[in-house]
């Protein structure tokens, strides 16, 4: 017996359903991975997947990690990252992906299935409102309620996700409207009257922020996720390096511009450099670029600003702009146009700096970088985590996908692990959704088949989506798990260490799983490494294995902190040092 | 801190299902305040306009214009005080009618310009229009006792002579 409503028994030999016309869409905006999961609602779209095979569709084993993949597609490609989950329990797993790629403006179109127009509102089988539940943290999302509406809407969706300042968007399609039956035409162009995000920067603006930059005795350049996300990497090292301007980058940013450059402070904010927090405090006159001044990075505000500084900020989100600090000249724009033109003009009007004061400058930049803040105590016994994230930059050259999860680990990967290009690391800086790790080393893999991929995480963040282990075994994903194992929430541990005397209110991790065996019942390689001497070889070994998975335990020591710290409320120039203790 | 003011704030927004959630959802995500909001299509059916009643310092509600622009279903966003403007609210009022009462407030409506606009035998409903302010004085200037029921529509703007906000 056969369905009206399967697909491909369409009543005219042109009409296609709704499920065939959205995938026809998908094929349209060139997607190569759609990673999901199936379900009632959504069962007319994975039989239209069944009959294609121009984008590969990732089973996950969870909807939160389809949706944490695709983002890491997107981060690591540039690329709109596609999440397919049903209705229901499918939609909600999926808020924490799609908050998290909010949080750090990550291009993606998710699309969920929705119970049939008829049932919404009567409490139907896997009903709930998700268009509702997912409003706050989706750059926008659609109702689909005519299979006419079908390809229009998944062409704005793909044009406002990818425009502006990028984001989420989803489209919730009820069943029937999978089933129903019209003519596939897919616009060309897409206009919205309410939506017209700005490209080039005010040139008003951009000459008064050159004149400020040659003019500064103090300059400093602070750049962030905007750069990447903008692709604007190469006008930036152009504008650095025709001015010689010292720039940090926050946790974000890091990657868009060299860590090996001499001029790169490394990263700023909470866990940032002494020097690069000592220089964004002591500036006259700041360059900030695609960043949004967060608390994180920032720390204190009135302490921040209780040193003058002329503040020049270019964003392609207007309300970015004056959102927690006052900024004197705004440049509304997109991040590579403005630097484009602002290296235009530095070529055609070559400015006189101030050079004796740049020299100083530098001089005093130096004398903060004197300190090494980097360093940390080595042990024969124990296995410091900064070590192993030292030798996994040394092992992979520096060349590797680094993604990390959130908590400790985070940070020391982004400290230790000095990224020379954008989009090499991929972690949750916003939302800091622990869980991330490993699902976003399956979108990357995915993305740069023949990439070395290493996934940092802690043995508390890889238990939040360690499901996946079985979804890199069936895409024989060759990604390397660098796991620092602490037997705490270190993070929570080392806050409570510092502010609640000690008291490690449910911050130890116990029953722990045999990792190494957990990932053999995979079918993946587990190692343990409990000694120092062994890190590197051991590092050595995994990544030599080029088409297995490979999951490294290393056991750390316990009590190690992440310095430098600001402490919550303090200022960027009051920072904790490890010396300091 | 920054001194607060009353805002009033306009917009012309796409007249979809879910366009009214936005605005309101992100009043209430970023904490702003919110003292009336109306909202109803214009004479293009395709648009709706909405007028916002907020206060915040002078930071804020340059970050609420910002948001409100932000938002995809939203077309145009006008700060009315940002020059002249009208506004105006309407309130229904059903008060006390009996006895000494129904004089009263047949003088009382007369002074403050509203009309009867339905009389039974122990109430009228008085039909006022004007700022909130006005119709804030006329609450002021009933004996409480003689109110059974009030219903205000929150306040609508326009701005004056050449300020127009459409698309």
């Amino acid at each position: 017996m056969k369905f009206a409503m399967e697909p491909g028994m369409a009543n005219s030999s042109k009409q296609l359903t709704g499920a065939e016309i959205l995938i026809r869409c998908l094929h349209e905006e060139n997607v190569e991975f759609v990673f999901g999961y199936p379900g009632g609602a959504v069962l007319h779209i994975y039989d239209a997947i069944f009959h294609q095979d121009k984008f590969k569709h990732i089973l996950v084993r969870h909807e939160q990690a389809a949706l944490h993949a695709a983002d890491a597609y997107s981060r690591s490609t540039g690329k709109v990252g596609v999440a397919l989950v049903t209705s229901g329990p499918g939609a909600t797993n999926a808020v924490t992906g799609i908050a998290t790629a909010y949080m750090d403006s990550v291009p993606m179109v998710i699309i969920s299935g929705q119970v049939p127009t008829y049932a919404i509102g009567e409490d139907a089988f896997q009903e709930c409102d998700t268009v509702g539940i997912t409003r706050p943290c989706v750059k926008h999302n659609f109702l689909v309620k005519d299979v006419k509406d079908i390809a229009a809407t998944m062409k704005k969706a793909f044009y406002v996700a990818a425009s502006g300042r990028p984001g989420p968007v989803l489209v919730d399609i009820p069943k029937d409207i999978t089933a129903h039956f019209c003519d596939f035409d897919y616009p060309e162009t897409v206009h919205l009257r309410s939506y017209n995000p700005v490209t080039k920067g005010h040139l008003g603006q951009i000459k008064k922020a050159l004149k400020l930059l040659t003019e500064a005795k103090r300059p400093m350049v602070y750049s962030g996720g905007g750069v990447v996300l903008g692709d604007a990497s190469e006008h930036l090292f152009k504008l650095i390096q025709s001015l010689g301007l010292p720039i940090t980058s926050t946790l974000m940013g890091l990657g868009c511009f060299p860590a090996s450059d001499p001029k790169f402070l490394g990263m700023l904010g909470m866990h940032g450099t002494y020097e690069a927090n000592m220089a964004m405090q002591d500036c006259d006159v700041l360059l900030a670029v695609g960043a949004r001044f967060d608390d994180r990075v920032i720390g204190n505000t009135e302490h921040f600003l209780s040193n003058p500084r002329t503040i020049i900020h270019i964003d392609i989100d207007p309300s970015s702009i004056s959102k927690r600090v006052k900024i004197d000249v705004p440049i509304v724009g997109d991040v590579k146009s403005v630097l484009a033109d602002m290296n235009e003009l530095i070529a055609t009007e070559k400015p006189k700096q101030n050079t004796v004061e740049l020299a100083s400058w530098f001089k005093q930049i130096e004398a903060w970088r004197s300190k090494k803040c980097m360093n940390f105590a080595q042990s024969s016994e124990l296995i410091k985590p900064q070590y192993v994230i030292q030798k996994l930059h040394e092992v992979t050259k520096g060349e590797a996908f680094v993604t990390s999860d959130v908590g400790q680990h985070q940070m020391w990967a982004a400290q230790y692990y000095k990224f020379e290009k954008p989009r090499r690391w991929i972690n949750s800086g916003g939302l800091g959704t622990m869980g991330v790790g490993l699902p976003y080393a399956m979108g990357v893999q995915l993305a740069h088949p023949n990439a070395q991929v290493a996934c940092v995480t802690g043995e508390g963040s890889i238990q939040m989506n360690i499901q996946e282990l079985s979804t890199c075994a069936q895409y024989q994903l060759p990604i390397k798990v660098i796991m620092l194992n602490n037997r705490y929430l270190g993070m929570v541990r080392q806050w409570q260490e510092f502010f609640y005397e000690n008291r490690y209110s449910e911050s130890y991790m116990d029953s722990l799983p045999d990792f190494v065996k957990l990932a053999e019942a995979y079918g993946h390689v587990g190692m343990q490494i409990t000694k120092p001497s062994d890190v590197e070889g051991a590092l050595k070994e995994a990544f030599a294995m080029k088409s297995r998975f490979v999951f490294l335990d290393f056991i750390t020591d316990q009590k190690e902190n992440v310095f430098p710290m600001i402490q919550n409320g303090k200022g960027l120039s009051e920072m904790i040092l490890a010396e300091d203790l | 801190m920054a001194s607060t003011a009353r805002h009033i704030i306009s917009l012309l927004m796409e007249n979809e299902s879910g366009a009214l959630s936005r605005v309101a959802g992100l009043f209430s995500a970023r904490g702003y305040n919110i003292e009336s909001l109306t909202v109803a299509p214009t004479e293009d059916p395709t648009l709706s306009r909405m007028t916002i009643v907020t206060s915040g310092s002078d930071e804020v509600i340059e970050q609420i214009i910002k948001q409100l622009n932000k938002l995809i279903d939203v077309v145009k966003v006008l700060d009315l005080n940002d020059g002249k403007f009208i506004e105006r609210e309407l309130m229904l009022v059903k008060v006390k009618a009996t006895g000494t009462f129904r004089e009263e407030m047949k003088r009382m409506c007369d002074i403050f310009r509203g009309r009867i606009i339905d009389v039974a035998d122990g109430s009228f409903t008085i039909e006022l229009t004007g700022s909130g302010t006005k119709l804030d004085a006329f609450i002021e200037s009933l004996d409480k006792s003689a109110i059974l029921e009030t219903v205000r529509t929150g306040a609508s703007g326009i701005g004056r002579g050449d300020r127009i906000l459409k698309v």
